[in-house]
């Protein structure tokens, strides 16, 4: 894009309304944010809204009201009936899934957004940003003749290569091993330092946001209801998606049965949300901090899936509070953990080592004894 | 073997002037079939898919009537260049063009509706113009069925009987197609005649449709061609 285009101060702020009346569902997306250059995370469950909101600042969508602004530059303004066409807007956009032109090379593909160049920068500049992101080598092959991280390399050479003055990535390393993620995480990181424009990036992915992150959005049915560093709104985890961000597998809604100040802990009563609405209580009974909260009211439980300790036999004199029979339902290889699920009256997962697996000879349908101390139980409001 | 060159080589003439002009007209229209919003496009999808139920002989009449000396168009055009355009070349061509129609639009317009509109998106958000996309990315990644398309549309020309009867008549080297010719033989009983040229015009279109399919072998790994980074 042309100097003169691109503004001093380049901070992505958008005000974006836009409702999507179907028989299904009403959905929504209501936000106002701004993104100042370096990463800024979109996080949240599927459905809540994060690729509709990278549609909509690419121009790809068409907000109902609100305004998109880069810097000075007006994007999108309903009022004025501003709407800057896609192609130009100058907002670089790797899609979720690539989108690479299957019948160009990769040396086409990332020459593709420099068309309007002479041809001479633009074989020059392409060549520098194979470089970059050190697919050089594979600049004669085509989409469909490399691996998945290198077609990454090229979604994102391709994209940066227009000198974009916003970048969105959609999940970009959603379909890629730890190893070759991160690699191309430095990569990216480095060439932010050496750019500073808002980079949008959406990510399902717990790690990534820990990995990138100097800002989070946490969205959820198209609001936002979560924003700051990564540890800011990880620190206190209140909303069911940032519980999720912070990693408890195990999320029940309660009620307080009663509340034993005298010990400092509370006894929640876990129950399940029946269809027609309401909800029941179940059995099980879970010791967890105090909190101030009366007897009744209904809140959220959060366990981390590794904060469960799994015995074969009725385990005594133990100091944790919460010891809970269950029958073992299934077990799930992840890596190098397994995840297995017990139902216990509502089901738990829990994370074991290969080797408790092996040692223990956990099968479905084995009797087990899930394990939890008082302050693995942590509290939400709902 | 008495074969009549000059009618093959008017029908093949006939045909890849048809086809040239399908191609020109048929990508417009096949594009605005595959991405326009109008909710009403149905109606012209239709249109263009009448020739393919219709009997030749009522799109041939309603031709004649249209091109022939009492209609605005046909006196426009007699008054341009002092005959009608019935019984030429030119009425001719004006009436396979119509006829063959949804052979090349049907195919060009599947092709495109079948590009990943990622793609388009993508090519968007690089800068590329809709016409810039159009030639890069919709283009080159159609061109099984636009293949397809010219291929069905000169082919169907080179064959077709009804719509010349009716607005060619049977001019020898102007409006005498090979299946006129094979037509009047029989009605003249010179079945050797019309034999020659039968056997003539299966054996043509037999090798067109073999070169044509054995190039399309391709198309299976083309359509395993990948955008994502399934893996």
């Amino acid at each position: 894009m042309p100097a003169e285009l691109k503004p001093a101060n380049p901070t992505l702020s958008a005000r974006i309304r836009k409702g999507f009346p179907s028989a299904e569902r009403v959905f929504s997306l209501d936000i106002d944010f701004s993104a100042a250059p370096g990463f800024t995370i979109l996080f949240g469950p599927s459905g809540s809204g994060k690729t509709t909101l990278l549609d909509c600042v690419a121009g790809l969508a068409t907000l109902d009201a609100g305004q998109i602004a880069v810097g000075e530059r007006i994007l999108f303004d309903a009022n004025a009936h501003t709407n800057i066409s896609v192609a130009k807007r100058g907002v670089g956009y790797v899609l979720q899934d690539l989108a690479l032109f299957p019948h160009l090379t990769v040396e086409q593909n990332v020459e593709y957004g420099l068309a309007h160049l002479p041809r001479a920068v633009c074989k020059r500049r392409a060549a520098a940003m194979l470089q970059d992101f050190r697919i050089e080598h594979l600049q004669r092959q085509r989409p469909a003749e490399i691996s998945g991280g290198e077609r990454q390399r090229v979604a994102l050479a391709r994209a940066l290569v227009t000198d974009p003055c916003v970048l969105l990535l959609d999940e970009p390393l959603a379909a890629l091993d730890a190893a070759t993620k991160s690699k191309i995480l430095d990569d990216l990181r480095r060439w932010n330092q050496a750019h500073r424009i808002p980079i949008l990036y959406v990510t399902h992915s717990r790690e990534e946001v820990l990995a990138l992150g100097e800002r989070v959005l946490v969205m959820e049915q198209g609001r936002i209801i979560a924003q700051g560093t990564p540890h800011e709104v990880l620190r206190a985890p209140l909303q069911e998606t940032v519980a999720q961000l912070a990693g408890f597998e195990n999320i029940f809604d309660a009620t307080v049965e009663s509340v034993h100040e005298d010990r400092g802990t509370m006894l929640c009563r876990i129950t399940t949300r029946r269809a027609l609405g309401g909800e029941t209580g179940s059995s099980l009974l879970l010791e967890t901090p105090l909190i101030r909260a009366e007897a009744g009211s209904p809140l959220r439980v959060g366990i981390r899936a590794g904060d469960i300790l799994l015995a074969i036999v009725p385990p005594t004199g133990l100091s944790a509070r919460n010891v809970i029979p269950g029958n073992l339902v299934s077990l799930e290889q992840r890596d190098v953990i397994v995840s297995v699920r017990v139902n216990c009256g509502i089901e738990m997962e829990a994370h074991l080592t290969l080797a408790a697996r092996d040692t223990l000879g956990l099968m479905p349908g084995k009797e087990v004894w899930l394990v939890i101390k008082t302050h693995s139980c942590h509290l939400m409001q709902r | 073997m008495s074969i009549n060159w000059q009618a093959f080589g008017l029908t093949i003439e006939l045909a890849l002037v048809v086809s040239a002009i399908l191609l020109a007209i048929g990508l417009p229209l096949a594009y605005w079939i595959a991405f326009s919003r109008w909710r009403w496009k149905f109606l012209v999808e239709a249109a263009v898919a009448l020739p393919i139920v219709l009997p030749p002989t009522v799109l041939g009449f309603y031709l004649l009537v249209a091109l022939g000396s009492r209609s605005p168009l046909g006196r426009w055009w007699q008054s341009l260049t002092g005959h009608t355009l019935a019984f030429t070349f030119t009425g001719l061509v004006i009436g396979s063009v119509l006829y063959s129609l949804p052979f090349a639009v049907q195919p060009f317009a599947a092709s495109f509706s079948s590009v990943d509109r990622k793609l388009l998106a993508a090519s968007a958000t690089l800068g590329a113009s809709p016409l810039r996309t159009f030639f890069r990315v919709v283009i080159p990644l159609s061109v099984p069925g636009l293949v397809t398309g010219v291929v069905l549309a000169f082919a169907h020309t080179m064959g077709e009987f009804g719509v010349v009867l009716m607005i060619g008549g049977n001019i020898p080297g102007i409006t005498r197609t090979v299946s006129i010719d094979i037509y009047d033989q029989v009605q003249a009983s010179n079945y050797a005649a019309a034999n020659a040229m039968a056997v003539l015009l299966l054996i043509f279109c037999f090798a067109v449709l073999t070169v044509v399919y054995a190039l399309h072998r391709r198309t299976p790994k083309q359509e395993s061609w990948t955008i994502g980074p399934v893996n």
